[in-house]
């Protein structure tokens, strides 16, 4: 393969052919979906082992996503990781601008190939589906995106993005209204238009092919992030770091890194009020193994088996779950995985914003407040790599809001965005 | 205890010596309440029911249409457990001596146990579980719980299984086989297509057991209709229409159940 950019796993040692990390994956789903994502897996092979995808797909990261992303020593910032050098992994500057458009033109060449029409996807942030809608648009695919409700309100700007891009966005008033719960929904409409219908599903969670085959389309994230660090830096990043909701942007810093035994990989869940207060969404720090979303991973669950609601203030980090390769990875040993809570956060996403000029997505903002914690442990001759998932513009609502940067409050508030439950200085 | 597989069994041999197709109703645990639910499946299993399935309500119903996801989150509001679902099993057998399955998603069976799950469930003298969200690949472990329990494993097909798979399926599964009408979730329909027969037939083809139709079947005529070519018809969201429209007046939700129940014998019944 002499595919530059699309780069799928090369080792072929996890998962197992039925989907297995270790104990976690595997296929959980309803008989009437089995066929459609038995075709899913068995496209992607055929997929890999064509050139011609391979050349497609490089060609639109090329020239329409524009890889590959640069990546950016942020010295200002790094200042307050206690002297340590701070290498940013772009994923931001993307068409989209954010890492979900890698897997979403991987899943929409499949699509074709599969002679699928229509397509539906979930989002938490938006930034999954506004990549899918603009897919959509460049290859002429009926769109529809689920998201839950209170999603809608906090990132109203991504869902007038895809409406713009010509996609029917549906608001999901189900349950806690936000990630998982669009899910449920984008599931119920899949096995009923599965004739024509593909599921772009948006993490590295769900049934069997989805962790591996999401996984694929997103380590060149980690392979650029690599070879870009050895020329700049010389040498290996003492730890990479990334947020994880499902985990498809740290699965994609991740992967290229698994076999470099000195390289910590650091995932930074979403600590929301504090872990102490149970109103978080840490999933590998809180929770325990079971099954969601056609896979087992860990989950925030009750002792019943009952989904608990999760809570973040970033609206793609909001999910219970987490892709079942995060499980695998946190179980040997070889990830560690830390809850960020909002403030921490937010208190990265303004630091950076004001030292270096770079707004990021509170997604984001949490892998950047793990940084500056590792920053302060590792000291001055630290090396971080961070990857910057996405971009803040999408947040501003939310972050005026939680910094009082509007002017006048009451006429800023046009279209209903969730209050911010915490306070800015803490 | 042995669980009530052969039970299960017997009813549906029955159904097919009258010639006729046997009526499978279902309503979610604690749904209006737990000794409501209870009150409702007897009335059920009374007014012309043969089988009874029991729902585990959960949080993340993926395969239910609105009208269960509303009792589902009444019934989790209400603060339904594993437990009370066990004993919804045991009261609604002991009242009817009818045979009861349990129909839930897995991730409720992982968390409490599977070995315990078809203990207990055993034990309160239910007949099998439904697990349509636990493919046959994925299986094995709760199969040999199941059969060492004396509990039905019966499994889903739906229009998109192919002839193959389907022979895979019913090799596995035990009590009767679960077709599905149409690619869909749960909830009542204005008419049940041609693709449920075309599914049994293919699911006959590879099995013996008893095929019974549910998804969509909302009253009499589509009862009859499905009984024509299926050994049986299972009505779910129909019921809980029921209980739903009585809004809170348990005694007239009760009644409508009970003579949905009657209607649905009747259609099951019309065998041409």
């Amino acid at each position: 393969m002499s595919s530059e950019f699309f780069l799928p796993d090369p080792e072929g040692q996890v998962p197992s052919p039925s989907g297995y990390f270790g104990a976690f994956g595997g296929k959980f789903i309803p008989e009437a979906l089995v066929a459609a994502v038995d075709e899913v897996a068995a496209e992607y092979e055929k997929a890999k082992a064509d050139p011609a995808f391979a050349a497609e797909l490089d060609d639109l990261l090329v020239n329409y996503t524009g890889r590959p992303s640069a990546l950016t020593e942020v010295p200002r910032f790094a200042e307050h990781a206690g002297g340590a050098r701070v290498f940013l992994k772009r994923e931001d500057l993307n068409h989209t601008g954010s890492h979900k458009i890698n897997n979403v033109l991987g899943q929409a060449l499949l699509t074709k190939r599969m002679g699928k029409t229509r397509v539906i996807a979930e989002t938490g942030a938006g930034q999954h589906g506004v990549a899918t809608a603009t897919a959509c648009a460049l290859f002429g695919l009926e769109c529809t995106i689920y998201m839950g409700e209170v999603d809608t309100k906090r990132q109203a700007l991504n869902v007038a993005r895809m409406r713009m891009l010509g996609a029917e966005v549906i608001a999901v008033k189900s349950g806690s209204r936000t990630l998982k719960d669009a899910i449920n929904e984008a599931f119920r409409d899949w096995v009923a238009n599965v004739d024509r219908t593909h599921y772009l599903f948006g993490t590295v969670a769900g049934p069997h092919p989805f962790p591996a085959l999401v996984r694929d389309f997103h380590r060149v994230i980690g392979v650029e992030a690599r070879r870009q660090i050895l020329q700049r830096a010389g040498r290996l990043p003492d730890a990479a770091l990334a947020c994880v909701g499902g985990g498809s942007n740290a699965i994609g810093l991740f992967h290229a890194f698994l076999g470099d035994e000195g390289v910590r990989l650091i995932g930074c869940e979403p600590g929301g009020h504090g872990i102490e207060t149970g109103e978080h969404a840490a999933t590998l720090t809180e929770g325990t193994p079971g099954i969601l979303h056609g896979s087992r991973s860990y989950v925030l669950q009750d002792e019943d088996g009952q989904i608990t609601e999760p809570y973040s203030i970033s609206a793609g980090l909001d999910y219970p779950g987490i892709g079942p390769e995060h499980a695998y990875l946190k179980d040997t040993g070889r990830a560690e995985y830390r809850a960020v809570t909002d403030d921490e956060a937010m208190r990265a996403l303004r630091l950076l914003s004001q030292t270096e000029g770079i707004i990021p997505a509170i997604e984001s903002a949490h892998a950047l407040a793990g940084a500056l914690e590792a920053g302060r442990e590792l000291g001055p001759d630290g090396l971080l790599l961070v990857n910057l998932s996405g971009r803040g513009d999408k947040d501003m609502d939310t972050a005026a809001r939680y910094f009082g940067l509007y002017d006048d409050k009451g006429e800023a508030d046009v279209n209903g965005a969730v209050q911010p439950t915490g306070e800015g200085e803490k | 205890m042995a669980g009530n597989v052969e039970l299960l069994n017997s009813v549906l041999a029955q159904a097919r010596t009258e010639n006729r197709a046997a009526l499978v109703g279902y309503l979610p645990a604690g749904f209006p309440t737990v000794d409501g639910g209870i009150r409702a499946m007897t009335e059920m299993l009374d007014g012309g029911c043969d089988i009874v399935e029991v729902g585990l309500p959960h949080s993340d119903p993926v395969l239910d249409g609105p009208v269960i996801q509303t009792a589902d989150d009444i019934a989790l509001r209400g603060g339904i457990k594993t437990v009370d679902v066990i004993r919804t099993v045991r009261e609604v057998h002991a009242a009817t001596g009818a045979p009861v399955l349990c129909m839930t998603y897995w991730n409720p069976v992982d968390a409490y146990g599977v070995e315990r799950f078809a203990a207990d469930l055993a034990e309160a003298g239910g007949a099998g579980c439904i697990l349509p969200d636990l493919p046959v690949e994925e299986s094995e472990v709760w199969r040999k719980a199941a059969a060492q329990h004396g509990l039905a494993t019966v499994f889903v097909v739906a229009p998109s299984s192919r002839d193959a798979r389907l022979a895979k399926i019913t090799a596995a599964g035990t009590g009767f086989v679960y077709a599905a009408s149409l690619m869909g979730v749960t909830g009542t329909r204005e008419s049940v297509g041609r693709e449920a027969q075309d599914l049994v037939d293919r699911t006959r083809a590879t099995t013996t057991l008893p095929v019974c139709v549910g998804l969509g079947v909302s009253n009499a005529e589509q009862a009859a209709e499905v009984a024509q070519f299926a050994d049986g018809v299972i009505v779910g969201s129909a019921f809980v229409k029921r209980l739903l429209t009585a809004d809170g007046d348990i005694d007239a939700g009760l009644t409508g159940v009970r003579a949905l129940a009657g209607e649905l014998a009747e259609g099951v019944r019309k065998r041409t």
